[in-house]
């Protein structure tokens, strides 16, 4: 069975590298279909797969950049990502996470804040998942209400409608974004953005999963383009961290590679899955996703307060993420399939 | 409006100048190391892969930036069309919430 096994040049170590297909495939799909990165999930899966941790990040960051740049392909010919917002959006993220990054290392010199900055990302996870639920809920409740008056609401209609208040603040220059169908001050996308930056940057994360639901509830884009517009952030910033982190010689191109094999194929069914699945749909699993990385970031945090829990929590943290990434891609492969089946006979019925 | 724009891409020029500060700014705190593949028992393309690595991370660094999008931009192309001959529609899609 040797063949199964691939010897990474760089760092010298033997990887199973089905495993790495199989890896990225499923964070190509939960990628592709919630528009993030999904480091998070990468870093326990290639830790299992005895990978070394000096180039984890590097290597997830290379294979991120590809696995974006076929996602935002595929959602840019759906119609999905507004290139005005997403290109806008940069300026404010970068500096954000300039900002963000300063600020953490000015921290670190007053003492240990590790410990804080994981819960702060707890609270912040917890905010979003907030957020989420309370909006499927509202949006629920304004269903039944037009119900009983004997109306429907709109296709668009959201339950949390922050963005609409956020509109009106007509700050010049008023920019339209076409693809997202709204206008407004060019200063909230830059202003959200910086925000979002600024918190990746103090927690030292990609971005995407404070990103997307930002894009959604304070910009105000459709689930679908705020998908979309978010994998193309992703995208640049994943280009150029592949860059900088190889030449700090943290990336194994061989093993960034058999994973962009498995991501290119879950990219496209996570980003084909969104053809079949409606917003909510997709706001709802995403909730679910944001629960259980904040169910693993406490995991981590436990052994501070009990020790002796450490190797315990470590392995249940490692099988809850590994676990959830599982369900959700196959949760979104079979609505996919579906979809397509249903597609495809239409098509039949109609010829 | 143009005069936006002109300001905007004065930005974005100023942030892509600064991007090396802030990615190593915001990089892993421990001290930098340096890594040497171990290139003794490597042959064919592995020998090559390692020893470019070893004699210049910026080329290495350069090679992964242009490869990473190719094989991006390959593999979808290849998704594409096993996805069009399936049958499914690519270049449509109907926006809904609910």
């Amino acid at each position: 069975m040797e063949w199964l096994y691939v010897l990474m040049p760089i760092s010298g170590v033997t990887i199973f590298w089905p495993g790495l297909v199989i890896l990225g495939i499923g964070v190509g799909i939960i990628g592709g279909f919630f528009g993030m990165g999904g480091a998070w999930m990468v870093t326990p899966g290639l830790n299992i797969l005895g990978f070394p941790m000096a180039f984890a990040i590097g290597t997830d960051i290379a294979h991120m950049a590809g696995k974006s740049l076929i996602s935002t392909m595929r959602h840019g010919r759906f119609g999905n990502v507004d290139y005005r917002l997403g290109f806008i959006m940069v300026f404010g993220t970068v500096a954000g996470f300039e900002a963000g990054a300063q600020m953490i290392m000015w921290l670190e010199r007053l003492g240990k804040v590790d410990f804080y900055v994981r819960w702060m990302y707890v609270v912040l996870l917890i905010l979003i998942a907030w957020m989420v639920f309370s909006d499927v809920a509202k949006k629920k409740k304004k269903e039944r209400e037009a119900k009983a008056a004997g109306m429907e609401i709109d296709n668009l209609a959201t339950g949390l409608e922050w963005h609409k208040t956020f509109h009106k603040i007509k700050i010049p220059p008023v920019v339209h974004f076409k693809t997202a169908g709204f206008s407004c001050s060019v200063w909230l996308p830059i202003f959200v953005s910086f925000l979002t930056g600024w918190l990746a940057g103090l927690l030292g994360i990609g971005g995407g999963l404070i990103r997307m639901p930002a894009l959604i509830y304070f910009v105000g884009c459709p689930t679908h383009i705020a998908v979309g517009t978010d994998l193309f952030e992703v995208m640049i910033s994943g280009l150029y961290g592949a860059g900088t982190y190889t030449f700090k010689g943290r990336t194994e191109l061989v093993a960034a590679l058999i994973m962009l094999l498995g991501a290119a194929v879950g990219a496209q069914i996570g980003t084909v899955a969104t053809k079949y699945i409606k917003g909510y749909g997709i706001r709802i699993a995403f909730g679910i996703a944001v629960i259980g990385c904040c169910i693993s970031v406490i995991m981590k945090l436990i052994p501070t307060y009990v020790p002796e829990s450490k190797d315990i929590l470590d392995i249940t943290s490692t099988i809850l993420i590994l676990g959830l990434v599982s369900s959700l891609s196959i949760y979104i492969f079979v609505k996919m399939i579906q979809g397509a089946k249903k597609e495809i006979a239409m098509k039949k019925e109609k010829a | 409006m143009s005069k936006l724009w002109a300001k905007l891409t004065g930005v974005m020029v100023m942030v892509l100048l600064l991007m090396p500060n802030i990615v190593i700014a915001s990089g892993e705190k421990a001290a930098a190391i340096v890594i040497v593949a171990d290139t003794r028992k490597l042959t064919g393309w592995e020998g090559w892969f390692a020893n470019l690595y070893n004699e210049s991370h910026l080329y290495f660094a350069l090679l992964t930036v242009v490869t990473i999008p190719i094989v991006g931009v390959v593999l979808g192309l290849l998704a594409d069309m096993v996805m069009s001959h399936v049958g499914i529609d690519l270049s449509s899609r109907e926006l809904s919430e609910h």
